[in-house]
């Protein structure tokens, strides 16, 4: 039962074949026995989700239909709040926040029948790409132990890549959903801007953070998206687009697909083992009948620099919000000495070292002098990248690139360097800059004796998940990386 | 330009942001902070004359609704998570502001 996808286990319960009570228990059982090793959990509410399982299951016994994910054990990353359930952001400074509101796509997915079993640790706040950054220690990929399964969302890429849950979400602003589900093998969502509402979202840079589902497969990710897709009053940057059926978009159908294929942008800094997993998927996506067309994204390279300052300002002033008033942390040392210094050594005692450089780098771009320079050149440079890919999809229908130019980097390798840590996003930035929907899929392995994922990025139209889904599943139907699992799994 | 970046420059910002740095805190930052700014550099060089700034993706599209009362969050609700909330008064009680 536990390498069951969510469809699988929606179909049993919905059949009766099995009750949810019964998923909960042997996906709780597999969680406890995985998380020890993985860390891929701040929270794992046993009594909460028995409750909800046995809901479920009422609720079916008295005819009532059973819900899109009915019976499905769902993992949300610790930057989603759920009402009663504490809700960390993996940092010290709101290590007993217990949120008196639950985020719309927690209500969404109870409503489908979903049953919430605990919060994934994550890197604080979002901010990185290793999970090194949590207050809560890092977590670690399941296919090598002392390797980084990417970050920011690395315990839901981790949990859902050990079988501990069927489907978990992230988050993702600049990368943060795709590169941890390529370091752990398992399929990546990030929807289009506005395709879900953030309302619960912990904000790290508002005009670019999205939640997506971690899935094993892209029917899987198809099913999430139709759930948790859709206009929300509580957020007014949530869009009133229809929602298409997901589901039914998957054909399995590529012939007359244009894939187009940024040449120059991923011919640096990759390394050889995912340019070669990366080709050999190109390969298949053209032997399934799509056409490979040579594309240029001239402003790509800059997208790391335009994140870095555009997030970063967005950043310091999201977390303003937390200066030991209202909720959180608050320090006890000199209380006496006023409100500001009380502010200053919350901040200081309760934010760890990279969401304060953040904050400072944030502050410094929006600062009187450096303001046109820095974040105003940054937004101008946004819009040359978002017309580089409203060119290219003049001429095809999904982007093609490696999601992460590198295997999963050991724990402790990049942490000295934040620069260096950056540029491991290069293929991660621009679409949430550009407001688009990718996913990354499972396309191979590099190493030996280790097998270390490798995943394959592709980008779409705006608001045209239903494509990337149809190519990701065509592509699964090829190949079987989906359903390789990691030596922890047995 | 960035490599001019100073402590001095570290401690005005940590001050702009509420942040109480320490000695060692300020010479990391100081020497990072310099390294991604040195980075970031090269999006100057770039030629934006007569581009409009991206803030938003969805910037045109509106989101007004009618100005109906909703359920807000209950006062007793919104001090449960405060660090010194005074829920008899219904308020945050901070360190003195006024000497």
């Amino acid at each position: 039962m536990l390498a069951s996808s969510a469809r699988a286990i929606r179909d049993d319960v919905a059949a009766g074949r099995v009750s949810a009570v019964e998923v909960c228990r042997a996906y709780l059982d597999r969680m406890e026995a995985v998380n020890g090793s993985l860390n891929a959990f701040n929270l794992i509410d046993p009594d909460r989700a028995l409750a909800q399982a046995a809901g479920v299951d009422r609720r079916r016994a008295a005819g009532e239909p059973p819900g899109a994910l009915a019976g499905v054990p769902v993992a949300l990353k610790d930057n989603l709040c759920v009402r009663g359930m504490r809700t960390t952001a993996s940092s010290r400074i709101l290590e007993r926040f217990v949120p008196p509101y639950d985020a719309t796509v927690v209500q969404r997915i109870e409503r489908a029948g979903g049953v919430i079993v605990g919060k994934t640790n994550c890197d604080e706040f979002a901010m990185g790409s290793s999970n090194e950054n949590s207050a809560f220690g890092p977590v670690r990929t399941p296919w090598a132990p002392d390797r980084a399964p990417g970050g920011s969302s690395g315990g839901s890429a981790a949990a859902v890549a050990a079988g501990g849950v069927p489907l978990s979400l992230g988050s993702d602003t600049g990368g943060s959903i795709r590169q941890p589900a390529a370091f752990c093998g398992v399929v990546g969502l990030k929807p289009t801007y506005g395709r879900v509402s953030r309302y619960g979202l912990l904000a790290f840079a508002s005009s670019l953070d999205q939640i997506g589902p971690i899935t094993r497969t892209a029917a899987d990710a198809a099913l999430a998206l139709g759930v948790l897709a859709g206009a929300d009053p509580a957020d007014a940057t949530s869009s009133r687009q229809p929602v298409p059926d997901f589901s039914a978009a998957l054909t399995g159908e590529m012939s007359g697909l244009r894939v187009g294929v940024p040449r120059a942008f991923v011919a640096e800094g990759v390394d050889d083992g995912v340019k070669r997993a990366f080709d050999e998927a190109l390969d298949t996506l053209r032997r399934g009948g799509a056409t490979l067309v040579d594309i240029e994204l001239p402003h790509a390279k800059y997208a790391i620099p335009v994140y870095y300052l555009v997030a970063t300002a967005e950043a310091s002033s999201n977390l303003a919000r937390y200066d030991g008033v209202r909720y959180g942390y608050r320090s006890s040392r000199h209380a006496e000495q006023g409100l500001r210094a009380m502010y200053s050594r919350t901040r200081d005692e309760g934010f760890g070292a990279e969401v304060k450089r953040r904050i400072m780098l944030g502050t410094y771009v929006l600062s009187a002098g450096y303001y046109d320079a820095y974040y105003l050149k940054a937004q101008q440079v946004r819009t040359l990248l978002r017309r580089d890919y409203e060119q290219a999809f003049e001429r095809v229908d999904v982007v093609a690139t490696p999601t992460s130019p590198v295997p999963p980097f050991r724990l402790g390798e990049k942490v000295a360097d934040p620069l260096q840590m950056y540029l491991t996003d290069v293929f991660t930035v621009s679409q949430p800059l550009a407001g688009l929907p990718a996913v990354s899929i499972p396309c191979g392995f590099v190493g030996r004796p280790e097998r270390l994922p490798v995943g394959l990025q592709l980008t779409g139209r705006m608001f045209d998940e239903s494509t990337l889904l149809r190519v990701a599943d065509a592509y699964e139907r090829m190949t079987d990386w989906h359903a390789a699992t990691p030596p922890l799994w047995s | 330009m960035s490599s001019r970046l100073t402590v001095a420059d570290v401690e005005r910002i940590a001050a702009l942001a509420h942040l109480e740095l320490t000695a060692d805190e300020k010479a990391l930052f100081t020497r990072q902070l310099a390294d991604i700014l040195t980075y970031a550099e090269q999006v100057r060089a770039i030629d934006t004359s007569g581009v409009p700034a991206t803030a938003h993706v969805h910037a045109d599209e509106g989101a007004e609704r009618d100005d109906d009362p909703h359920r807000s969050l209950p006062v007793d609700e919104a001090l449960r998570n405060a660090p010194d909330g005074a829920p008899e008064a219904g308020l945050f009680r901070v360190p003195r502001v006024i000497g």
